[in-house]
């Protein structure tokens, strides 16, 4: 776009304008819904009519609220972890060992992660009943790995792929078996590319709402997105929004401030696993 | 050192301590774990839930092991009554089924055409060198932040009937005179649907063009500009060939997340024959009528029809992804 | 010290066969340097000697050991790659340890041969940097000193001054030299495309054509009897001149060679050959002139000093007695060299 008219340039920064509005506008408004109370929720304005923090003294002091937000990050936490460190390794031989069959594995892999959740939850349901781990987060921890697994050891295995042979090569003249090289020689250059695949899918295990609303059943087992799809007001009618609005920024700002941080890693993981892979 | 020659012959008795053989041997403990914990979340309940479509198991069955093998009932069956009288049931037949395959097609369908139209402007948009260019490409990150659940209440919120704001703006700007229940009414339920989708996605499908766009050399534009060739053309004759692998590889990752689309849609629309899915139909089978049979066998059409749409998308695209070829 | 022998060695990938059937003995102690144009296998050759790739067919001895099923880090070798390949996130110290650390050698003598081997090379003021705080030339030293560390009975250099600019190449190549006379002349094997460094390291040399051994020698050996026509061109600066047809019958020969160093420029009627200068090169210590003298290609010959012969002018063109060789159809040598008449 090398248009030096005044019009394009005026033209671009208007679709500029718009683009950023349009993204940002639906967040700031439910921040500012969670600030208003009483009718001034029922009247739309720009900026808050009546400044309030109740909405979010009803979230917090709601019924198992911050719990949900600690079985999250509990799940989402070992989730990944877990499928980290068998992705690690994983990608090493998927990356860097020349053996049969390791084109169709990887396509095997891929596969998996694009199965339908409904297809395995029936499945699934049988099997967490059968381990005896219904309503616990084990559950979530066990059914999470269908799709972070295949997706950090897709990823992983990009990175891995990029890896200078040399350097590993130097590595086996010098002695070392492959899981001294995976650890001593490749985990070290690989880090920033473990957070970024690490925070992806935890945002991915975090979001996750078919498996959370199917394999919990009591209110101290939920996770942050059942716990805000099932907030329900006093009477079967009525949606309590400021709360419910109150509860979705309290759940998204770190998030964001997360996404922020990293966004350039992300942007990086995003596009590793999806165009160069 | 010995000073005799230790000719061997070839093939050697004993584990082969070659250097190959040593990295393949390692690369099985490697994968083994991954792949059984593979075959215990994935392939095993897949398996299972397929087998559930042939019995007609509902969500007491399963347990007590009193749910019996019906074949192909859930899926087709034909029935003839005592009057005579031919009639056909199951999941084939089924009006509620066609009519979630087609919303999910229609959605899946249109949401993606937007979202990469839409992306491939955003993304030309953040490839263009101007001040600010960091705050776009923050701003585009957070409707991609924020949880699916969470976009379905904001916008649930924003499109609702009585208070919500886009009803308030739309009336204000004289393009309705009465507030529209967007998620209640089932003609525009799915338009609700499409928008939240679009916006939510349309900065992922972004991103991904952009790396796409950013893996272009300069040289070519230049060479293009001496030229003196209008950069429209250069849009479509350089810009967009060149950009083909990458978008195939987007379109074909969000049509296949479009298919199974389940979140939103259950949070945002819940009772609207408008925007039910493949996925919700399954899932109310299950959850809520407990019926196991026929839920699963819905479960297992939409996973025969994901297949079928990857495998057909990759051989006729002869999209290279795994990396082999490049 | 240790001995090499390859038998009948072959490697295959897949349908395409890189090194087809190579018998070499490579002597305790010596220098010995696989030279050849891209793609011979020189490469190959000496990752298969390293353990780095399998063996398809044929046997290779260390000391009389056969090792085809050994890893590279029993085999008592060392390597140079061509890019350093050090490890970014260590220190200088530390890459020069790491193979004794891995070996379960003790603090105190993993210091003292790093600390040998970093004197040697005249980088022990550099043990606590980071690779990528050096320059190209000193992380070369590393490369080299991390493999001294290993106290390997064979050194094996890929290409190693291939990364490095010209003024450095020349004075790494005397280094390398120097150690190969320092360390009691352990064995080492040297991968190079420049026939130069072939020809200044080498105890001898191999040459490669297309996966097989066209010849192994001494330098001088090779310069003075090649025993082919791809040998004779490819070794020696500017490529030796090859005359066949009309003009090399009459010595009995298909094609008759001779370089460019070995003949004598003579006023017009008094050499064996006549021509016209087409081109010349003036390289301030010598000058090149190139002559038609009816063959295939313009003949090469150098001269000293600075060209007094102009172009456009009709000079004759003399080989020296003894320096003419002679080649079959197949390009094998005819023995012997003719005196030139």
């Amino acid at each position: 776009m090398s248009e030096s008219s005044p019009f394009w340039t005026a033209m671009f920064y208007l679709g500029v304008v718009l683009i950023v509005v349009i993204a940002v506008y639906p967040f700031y408004y439910a921040i500012v819904t969670s600030f208003e109370t009483g009718t001034a929720l029922f009247t739309p304005s720009l900026w808050p009519e009546n400044f309030s923090w109740t909405n979010y003294v009803a979230v917090f002091t709601g019924r198992n609220f911050l719990r949900s937000v600690a079985n999250s990050v509990l799940v989402a936490g070992v989730t990944v972890v877990a499928s980290l460190f068998f992705a690690v390794t994983a990608s090493y031989a998927l990356a860097r060992v020349r053996f049969r069959g390791r084109g169709p594995l990887l396509m095997m892999i891929l596969g998996v992660s694009m199965f339908p959740q409904i297809a395995v939850l029936s499945g699934l349901y049988e099997l967490v009943n059968w381990l005896g781990i219904y309503n616990t987060p084990v559950a979530l921890m066990l059914s999470y790995t269908i799709f972070t697994l295949p997706f950090t050891v897709w990823v992983l295995t990009t990175f891995m792929r990029d890896l200078p042979v040399e350097i590993e090569e130097a590595a086996i003249v010098d002695g070392a078996s492959p899981w001294v090289i995976i650890t001593q020689v490749f985990l070290p250059l690989l880090w920033p590319a473990l957070v970024t695949t690490g925070l992806l899918a935890f945002i991915g295990a975090w979001n996750e709402f078919l498996f959370a609303l199917t394999f919990t059943v009591s209110e101290t087992q939920r996770t942050v997105p059942v716990a805000i799809a099932l907030l329900s007001g006093a009477s079967q009618q009525e949606i309590p929004w400021g709360p419910i609005m109150a509860a979705s920024v309290v759940v998204t700002v770190p998030l964001i401030v997360l996404v922020l941080i990293f966004q350039r890693k992300i942007v990086a993981g995003l596009t590793a696993g999806g165009v160069k892979g | 050192m010995t000073t005799t020659v230790a000719a061997a012959p070839r093939g050697d008795v004993g584990q082969d301590r070659s250097l190959q053989a040593q990295r393949a041997r390692a690369a099985f403990w490697f994968l083994a774990p991954m792949l059984v914990m593979l075959i215990l979340v994935a392939a095993w309940p897949l398996f299972r839930s397929i087998s559930f479509s042939f019995t007609d198991a509902t969500a007491d069955t399963i347990f007590n092991g009193q749910s019996e093998w019906v074949g192909f009932a859930n899926y087709l069956e034909m029935r003839v009554r005592d009057s005579g009288e031919v009639r056909w049931r199951g999941v084939l037949v089924d009006p509620d089924w066609w009519n979630a395959v087609w919303n999910t097609v229609r959605f899946a369908f249109v949401s993606v055409a937007f979202e990469t139209v839409l992306g491939l402007l955003v993304a030309l948009v953040l490839n263009a060198e101007f001040k600010g260019r960091g705050i776009v490409r923050a701003a585009i990150l957070i409707p991609w932040a924020i949880p699916t659940i969470v976009s379905a209440r904001m916008w649930g919120w924003m499109l609702n009937d009585q208070f919500g704001v886009i009803n308030y703006m739309l009336q204000g700007m004289g393009i309705i005179d009465q507030p529209i229940a967007w998620t209640a009414r089932p003609d525009t339920a799915m338009i609700a649907v499409l928008i939240v989708d679009i916006w939510k996605t349309t900065p992922f499908m972004a991103l991904l063009i952009l790396a796409g766009l950013q893996m272009i050399p300069r040289d070519m534009y230049e060479a293009a500009r001496l030229d003196g060739v209008h950069p429209v053309r250069v849009f479509f004759k350089v810009t967009l060939p060149l950009l083909r692998p990458a978008l195939l590889v987007a379109v074909i990752f969000r049509i296949l997340d479009a298919l199974r689309i389940f979140d939103l849609i259950y949070v945002l629309t819940p009772r609207s024959e408008g925007t039910v899915t493949m996925s919700v139909l399954s899932y109310l089978q299950l959850q809520q009528f407990g019926d196991y049979g026929e839920g699963s066998a819905q479960s297992t059409l939409l996973f025969l029809i994901i297949t079928l749409f990857v495998t057909l998308y990759i051989w006729l695209g002869r999209v290279d992804l795994s990396g082999d070829r490049s | 010290m240790a001995n090499i022998q390859l038998k009948n060695v072959t490697k295959s990938y897949g349908a395409v066969t890189v090194i087809k059937g190579v018998d070499l003995d490579i002597r305790r102690g010596e220098f010995m340097v696989f030279v050849g144009p891209s793609g011979c296998g020189k490469s190959t050759l000496l990752r298969l000697i390293a353990g780095l790739e399998n063996i398809t067919t044929g046997d290779l001895f260390f000391d009389g050991q056969r090792v085809n099923n050994v890893v590279p880090s029993e085999r008592g070798i060392a390597m140079v790659f061509q890019s350093y390949a050090l490890y970014p996130h260590m220190k200088v110290y530390d890459n020069m340890a790491f193979g004794m650390k891995l070996a379960g050698a003790n603090p105190e003598e993993r210091d003292t041969r790093v600390r040998k081997a970093a004197k040697m090379l005249q980088i022990d003021h550099l043990l606590d940097r980071l690779p990528k705080q050096l320059s190209g030339g000193q992380r070369q030293r590393v490369a080299i000193g991390r493999a001294i560390t290993r106290d390997p009975k064979v050194f094996l250099f890929d290409e190693p001054l291939s990364n490095l600019d010209a003024a450095l190449r020349v004075a790494t190549r005397l280094e390398i030299a120097r150690l190969h006379h320092d360390m009691n002349s352990v064995t080492m094997i040297y991968v190079t495309h420049d026939q130069v460094e072939a020809m200044t390291l080498a105890d001898r040399i191999c040459v490669l054509r297309d996966g097989r051994v066209e010849q192994v020698g001494t330098p001088t050996e090779l310069y003075e009897r090649p025993n082919s026509t791809f040998v004779a061109t490819f070794i020696g600066s500017p490529k030796m001149n090859l005359i066949d047809g009309a003009l090399a019958a009459p010595h009995g020969a298909a094609t008759v060679g001779i370089r460019s160093e070995h003949m004598d420029v003579m006023p017009e009627g008094q050499g064996l050959w006549t021509g016209r200068v087409i081109h010349s090169e003036d390289l301030g210590s010598d000058n090149y002139l190139f002559v038609d003298i009816g063959s295939a290609e313009p003949v090469i010959v150098r001269q000293p000093g600075k060209a007094v012969i102009a172009d456009g002018a009709t000079v004759s063109l003399s080989p020296r007695p003894g320096m003419l060789h002679r080649f079959n159809a197949e390009g094998r040598p005819i023995q012997p060299a003719l005196a030139a008449e």
